[in-house]
Parts: C-alpha cells; structure tokens; sequence
C-alpha cells in the first residue's frame, strides 16, 4: 500500500507539473503577444514593449519556464495586471465560494439520490424503478446551466422565493446560506440523477453476491442485511465517481457563478478572460487543475485502500 | 444495419431516443425549408414577442423569430459535434493504436500525455485558450478535439492490447505481415464497434459543452444563431421574457436525452451484459 501511495503521488504530481508546462507552453506557442492582447488593438509599441518587460515575455522562452516554476515553488502566481494584486491571494480569496458550492451540491445530491437509487434497486423492475430511472437520466443530460437559468427565472425572478444574485452578506450566515440554494441545487440535480443510477446497479449487484446469500441463510432481518451490510458496499464506487467527477463539477460550477452572479474562482477566470488580464486566467485554471488532480488521487488513494486489486494496476 | 435498428426499437427508451434524434436532426437539416423566417432578419417593430402562430417560439429583443433560430441553431450543435467527434477519433485511434502497439515507453509517455489533458477541467481549460486566441467556433471545436481525444484513446489502446495478444495477431507475425496490415485489417475493424457507441454517447456532452461555451459568449460569434447564444440572449432579458431561454433549452435538452438514449441501446446491443444493471 506504501509503494502505491508513493507511486500515486508522484504521478499525480508528474501530471501537475506537466500541465502547467503545457499551459505555460500554450501562451508562448499559440500566435499573438498576450501584451497585445492585454492593451487592446489601440496600444502603441512602447507601451506593449513596457507591458512585456513588466510580465517578463521579453525573457527567452527557457529563461521565462524556469522562472515561472521557481515561482511557482515559492507560491507566486504572478501579479494581477490590473488591480496590482498577487494572483495567489485572489485566488485563494475566491476559492472557498467554489469549494463550498461544490461540497453542498454533492451532499445534496447524495442525500436525495442515494436512496432512490437504493429503493429502486430493491424494488427493482416496478413502475417506481422505471419513472426513477426515466427522471434520473433526464436530471444527468440537462446542462448544468440550463437547470440555472430555469431556477433562476422560476424562482427569483418569476417566484421572488430566492435572491438571484451574489453570495449574500458576509458574517450573515443565513443570508449566505438562503444564496446558496439555488445555485447549489443547479449543480446538484445532474448528480442525484448520476448517484442514482450508480448506487442501485451496485446495490443489485452487491444483493447478488455471496455473503448476502449467506446472510439470508442465517435468517438475518432483511432490513439489517440491506442497511447494514448490502448499502455499505454500494455506495463505496460514489467515491471514486466523485473524485473523477471533480472536473464536471468546477466546469458546472463555473457556469452556474455566471448565472447567479457568484463569486468564486469560475466567475473569476471568466471575468479575467473577460477583461484579458491573463496572470489571473493562468493562476485560476492553474489552481483549479491542482483541485482536480489532487481529488482524483485522492479517491484513487481511497479506493486502493478499500479495494486491494487496484493496487497492481499502476 | 438494419438489424441494429430493429433491435434499437425494440426498447421503448431506444424507440424513444432514436425518435427524438431523428426530430432534431431532420429540424436542423431542413432548416432553410422548415424555417418561416430569416434567423438573422432583424424585425425592431415585432421585438419580444410572446409565442403566437406568426411566431412559434416568440422573438427576441431584435424581432428576430425564435423558432427559425431554434432550427438553425441545430446546424451548428450537430455540426460543431460531428466535426469535432470525428477529427478527435481519428486522432485518438492513431494514438491508441500507436501506444498499444509500440514500444513501452511510448506507450507510457502517451498514457501521460492524455492524462495531462484530462487534468484541466474542460470548460476553464477552454476559457484559458479563448483568453488567448479569441472566441470563435474553431476554437471551440478544437478544445472539444483536444479534451475528448485521450478518451477514444485509452479505449483504442485497451481493445489494442487485448486483440495484440490474440494467436491470429502472432499467426499474422510470423507469416510475415506488416505491422500497418495488422493494424488496419485486424485490429481497426475489431474496435470499431465500442468506438462507435462511445462516440454517439459523447455527442449530448459535446453538443452540451458547445451551448455553454456559446452561452458564455465564448462560442459563436453574433448573430449566428445556436442555442447557447439563444440561452445568452435569454439570460441577459430573463426579467423581461421567458421565452428565448425556453426556445434554446428545448432543443438542447430533447437532442441530449434523445442520444443518451440512443447510445445506451446501441451499447446494450453490442455488450449485453451491461444491460443487467442499467
């Protein structure tokens, strides 16, 4: 298990340092001076010639990726072009609003579809199952920000029920909460659907298997077979499926901050692309690739510590 | 052929799905027929219009007909889809074939490279591309090609090593066949099939990715219509009407569903075995 953690680790590490390589490369090969970009069509040479120095493009390439590496190592993203703020306290000033919104809307997306897909697995085949599985797989294929707008234009601007826009006060707890739940329930439709589906099709094959056979001979309460032995089984792939899924969550999460006009590092990386003040854009997707990357080692880790198998695999 | 179709309509959510496809796909193609209005005609007196029978879905804050945008907006989902899918399985089955066939450490070196790939979250890696060539439908059907090839990929190199392992492969080798004979006359039409079924499930998201692109404004330029800027456009007057989000969100959600459904039965047709659980 030590040697698969180390291995794991170092590999998760490999892809972070090669796709910051790779993004870092994208600026530099993609055609257009990202100064120019910056300053807009009107900008005279001297003032793209001051930006460039300023950003340090006018370095040699090899010169520039080293450079922003031995930043990197010591936390600094670079200067936002704007306000003349660091990129890293922006950032990490954002990323609790995403972090939050993502937690909740898993949590509440497990907590509606886990047990509709462990009732339907056990009532498996009824006229239940067949609209459950009917709506899930509608909930899984509607865009993210489709269920936005519909919340949003049902009930904040038709039902006045729920705020529209922002995060709410900071210190009001129950503002920000009340500013939550919409756009929490967004992002958390698809994966009721998603869990759904998952949990019963490992639940009727964990029902299948051996030890619940055995179970059931020793005339164990059918109540005590499913929750205690059954469930506990099938909802062990939810955390893989989650650890992967972190990449749909920050795209979905990004568009659902647009919608609803909240902060975070989505709305954050789309304003900056917005007003081409490229250090936050890199420094953002940056960072949100590192989330990704950690949380699919994460489960990766977790799952070869519940399942031994996998542990060959790498 | 034909057979597959029988099969696929034999399940009422296959029927279903194929049905619903179908509609769309056939509203998208004969737009220029089906469409009463010009999608792009700029109409100031009959702007925001609720539905009526001169104009089916409404119009937007131009007096330009929903119902005509809603069916040339097809034409650019479907196509920036097809486009992007097929240019991306083509990469991805060299690169499969290349990583389950070759040397080991091209193998490994491949398998990292899509792994990289698959490290940035899809949409904030195409905001980060958009920031920096400027928003067009090129650059998104190549940030599509980029984000799915690694997926095509990895199953192309599994099926690759699986078949390479095969007596009939090593029988080939031994009487002397190129690798590129082995590769196209054995290995290609063995992973067809699985490709096939990944790529029509991969068509809702696809499709789904460029309408958010578009709705971001990242996608389509003005006035072309798709439905992510007709779901754009909507959001920017969704305290004055409801109609031009529910005008680009129909299509949208009826042609996902329609191909999820689809892929699902083509997928059970070929493997059934996963049809126990699904």
């Amino acid at each position: 298990m030590l040697l698969y953690i180390a291995k794991r680790t170092a590999l998760g590490v490999i892809i972070v340092l090669l796709a910051v390589a790779l993004l870092f490369c994208m600026i530099h090969l993609i055609p257009g001076d990202p100064a120019r970009i910056l300053l807009g069509p009107r900008a005279t040479p001297e003032l793209i010639a001051a930006m460039s120095a300023r950003l340090g493009l006018d370095l040699p390439f090899p010169v520039q990726i080293m450079r922003f590496f031995a930043n990197l190592l010591r936390g600094d993203l670079g200067m936002d072009v704007i306000t003349n703020r660091p990129v890293v306290e922006i950032v990490v000033g954002q990323l609790p609003y995403t972090l939050w919104l993502i937690f909740l809307a898993i949590l509440f997306a497990g907590l509606i579809g886990i047990p509709l897909g462990c009732y339907s697995a056990l009532h498996r085949n009824t006229l239940f199952d067949r609209i459950s599985g009917f709506v899930s797989v509608s909930f899984i294929t509607t865009p993210s920000f489709v269920v936005a707008l519909y919340a949003l234009l049902i009930f904040a601007v038709a039902l006045k029920w729920f705020p529209a826009v922002g995060a709410g006060d900071r210190g009001d707890f129950l503002d920000q909460a009340v500013h939550l739940v919409l756009p929490v329930f967004s992002i958390g439709l698809a994966w009721i659907g998603y869990l759904a589906r998952l949990v019963r099709a490992s639940m009727l094959e964990v029902m299948e298997e051996s030890h619940i056979r055995t179970a059931r001979a020793f005339g164990l309460a059918e109540r005590r077979i499913i929750y205690h032995y059954a469930l506990k089984l099938a909802i062990l792939p939810t955390v893989s499926v989650i650890g992967v899924g972190m990449g749909f969550l920050l795209s979905s999460a990004l568009l659902t901050e647009i919608v609803f006009a909240r902060p975070g590092i989505g709305k954050l990386i789309y304003d900056s692309v917005i007003t081409r003040n490229y250090p936050v854009v890199m420094g953002s997707v940056l960072v949100s690739t590192v989330l990704f990357v950690v949380s699919t080692t994460v489960s990766d880790l977790i799952n070869a510590w519940l399942d031994p198998r996998t542990r060959a695999t790498l | 052929m034909i057979a597959v179709l029988r099969l696929v309509i034999k399940e009422p959510t296959g029927l279903f799905g194929l049905v619903l496809v179908t509609f769309i796909v056939c509203s998208a193609l004969f737009a220029a027929v089906l469409a009463p209005y010009d999608p792009v005609a700029l109409n100031i007196t009959d702007r925001l219009q609720s539905p009526s029978l001169s104009h089916l879905l409404g119009t937007d804050q131009l007096g330009r007909d929903l119902f005509s945008r809603v069916l040339y907006g097809g034409q650019v989902a479907l196509g920036v889809a097809l486009t992007a899918i097929g240019i991306a399985l083509v990469c991805g089955i060299v690169l499969g074939m290349l990583a389950g066939f070759g040397p080991k450490w091209l193998d490994k070196a491949i398998l990292l490279f899509f792994d990289t790939i698959r490290s940035f979250p899809t949409v904030m890696f195409a905001l980060a591309t958009v920031a920096l060539v400027g928003p067009s439908l090129q650059t998104v059907i190549a940030v599509i090609i980029v984000t799915t090839i690694p997926t095509y990929g990895r199953v192309v190199r599994t099926q690759t090593l699986s078949i390479k392992s095969n007596e009939f492969i090593k029988a080939e080798q031994v009487m002397g066949a190129k690798t590129a004979r082995i590769l196209i006359m054995h290995i290609l039409p063995n992973i067809f099939g699985p490709l096939m079924i990944l790529a029509s499930m991969d068509i809702p998201t696809v499709i789904a990715l460029e309408a958010g692109l578009s709705f971001l404004g990242m996608g389509v330029k003005p006035p072309t219509p798709s439905w992510g800027s007709i779901l754009n456009d909507g959001f920017s007057l969704i305290r004055v009407t409801p109609w031009p989000i529910i005008a680009g969100s129909i299509p949208l959600i009826l042609i996902t569903l329609g191909f999820t459904y689809l892929g699902e039965s083509l997928r059970d047709f070929v493997d059934p075995k996963l049809r126990k659980n699904f």
